[in-house]
């Protein structure tokens, strides 16, 4: 298959990621478009017999950090440094509607961990290599979105987390 | 027991994702059934799982946009695309648009093109005394043309599902009625138009596309002269015009396309263009 044949048949789940991701679709595909652009400018990097998706994805994962950066609103690196947002409801249910609000309340490292396990089904290893990580920093961050998720699904303040801050 | 286990967070969070062993995967129900509030946790991320995947599995199906598909190409497929995104042709071609073409050595030719084409459907009487510079006309095209088929994320203003906004809205700044003739027979669909600069007042651009993101312009500018012309056809530094006159306009038809097949398009073109 010719490389752009391989590259199309990954969109639709670059798309799929991208707008968890994002939220929004037309930023979703803006990622993806810049991410493509970004892919064809680099191929010769792409070594043949690779995995081209897992390649999109780390490509995707540096745009989007690039695209945050230039919007200048760069969350920390720092999984410490993020508090609790106040949950919108007070559901105790699992909530559509409110799944993807929470998603964005999410550090966007945390996010992007969670998304590629859950949603990608990617490998822990294939999250670590993808995005520059050790996988201890894959599970931990793996570990703290979902109980942000939980949190604030369930509309239970992180009493715990409250309290270290001082 | 439960230390002996050593279940830890990871273990928890593989087990979420059904990527135990088997028998690591029994250990961890073992600790959980001694723990409810892990267990409870548990069963949260794994709604969790379930409920993202129902969020975000639709958009697997949704239809990939055009603009997608273009990216997925390489960038520099044709020689057009290659010629007019050279940083010396972006600059050329802007400096065109403020009419410092010639200034830049482009040999403004005043004859006809050397390959006059007469096509029976055609409108007849070669050009006579008017006020339409065929070489210009043809070069402003292929300029237009050639800034704005390669453009990835902008090639127009407004897109063709507003195609009744944007006919409107062209035909207001021309000042006459304009059409975005439909070239669907021939493979190409519309993907929108733009306004741009012409040297006696506004024209406009119709882009179109086929399947395999070949793009066609229609650039249309008012000419006052009314003096209907025959097809004529300029070859500009390798993208292929076929040009005209019909009643109020002048029609340009460029594209990347053999000259013959340009042709047949031009002829549905010019056909359905007044409609």
């Amino acid at each position: 298959m010719e490389p752009s044949e391989r590259i199309t048949a990954c969109i639709p789940r670059l798309r799929r990621y991208a707008r968890a991701l994002v939220g929004d679709r037309a930023a979703a595909d803006d990622l993806i478009q810049d991410t493509l652009e970004r892919a064809w400018s680099k191929f010769s990097q792409f070594r043949d017999g690779s995995d081209l998706r897992a390649w999109l994805f780390s490509i995707m994962h540096n745009e989007h950090i690039n695209q945050i950066r230039k919007r200048r609103d760069m969350m920390s690196f720092d999984d410490d440094a993020h508090d609790v947002s106040v949950p919108a409801t007070q559901s105790d249910g699992l909530e559509i509607r409110d799944l993807d609000r929470a998603l964005q309340t999410l550090p966007v490292e945390q996010r992007e961990v969670l998304l590629l396990i859950v949603i990608e089904e990617m490998s822990y290893e294939e999250v670590s290599v993808a995005l520059g990580i050790p996988t201890g920093t894959v599970m931990s961050r793996l570990s703290r979105a979902r109980e942000r998720v939980r949190a604030y699904m369930s509309g239970t303040p992180l009493i715990t987390r409250l309290q270290v801050v001082k | 027991m439960n230390d002996k286990l050593a279940v830890t967070e990871a273990d928890l969070q593989a087990y979420v994702d059904g990527r135990l062993s088997s028998a690591r995967h029994a250990e961890v129900e073992i600790y959980l059934a001694a723990h409810t509030a892990d267990a409870e946790r548990m069963a949260a991320y794994r709604q969790q799982n379930t409920a993202l995947r129902k969020l975000f599995d639709p958009v697997l199906d949704e239809p990939i946009p055009d603009r997608l598909l273009d990216a997925a190409i390489p960038p520099l497929t044709s020689s057009a695309r290659r010629w007019s995104a050279t940083p010396t042709f972006r600059i050329a071609a802007a400096a065109a648009w403020i009419g410092l073409g010639t200034l830049l050595g482009w040999n403004l030719r005043d004859t006809p093109s050397p390959y006059p084409v007469n096509v029976s459907d055609g409108p007849n009487s070669m050009a006579t005394r008017e006020p339409f510079q065929p070489a210009s006309f043809a070069k402003g095209a292929a300029l237009a043309h050639a800034t704005f088929a390669p453009e990835q994320r902008h090639p127009v203003e407004v897109a063709a599902d507003q195609e009744a906004h944007l006919i409107k809205w062209l035909s207001n700044r021309l000042g006459k009625d304009v059409h975005a003739p439909s070239l669907a027979e021939q493979g190409f669909s519309l993907i929108g138009g733009r306004l741009l600069p012409g040297d006696k007042g506004p024209a406009a651009q119709f882009m179109y596309e086929d399947p395999r993101g070949v793009r066609l312009t229609l650039y249309i500018k008012t000419e006052g002269g009314g003096t209907d012309t025959a097809f004529r056809y300029a070859d500009e530094n390798g993208i292929g015009v076929f040009y005209w006159i019909d009643r109020d306009f002048g029609y340009a038809l460029s594209g990347n396309l053999e000259k013959s097949r340009l042709l047949e398009v031009a002829k549905v073109a010019y056909r359905l263009g007044g409609k």
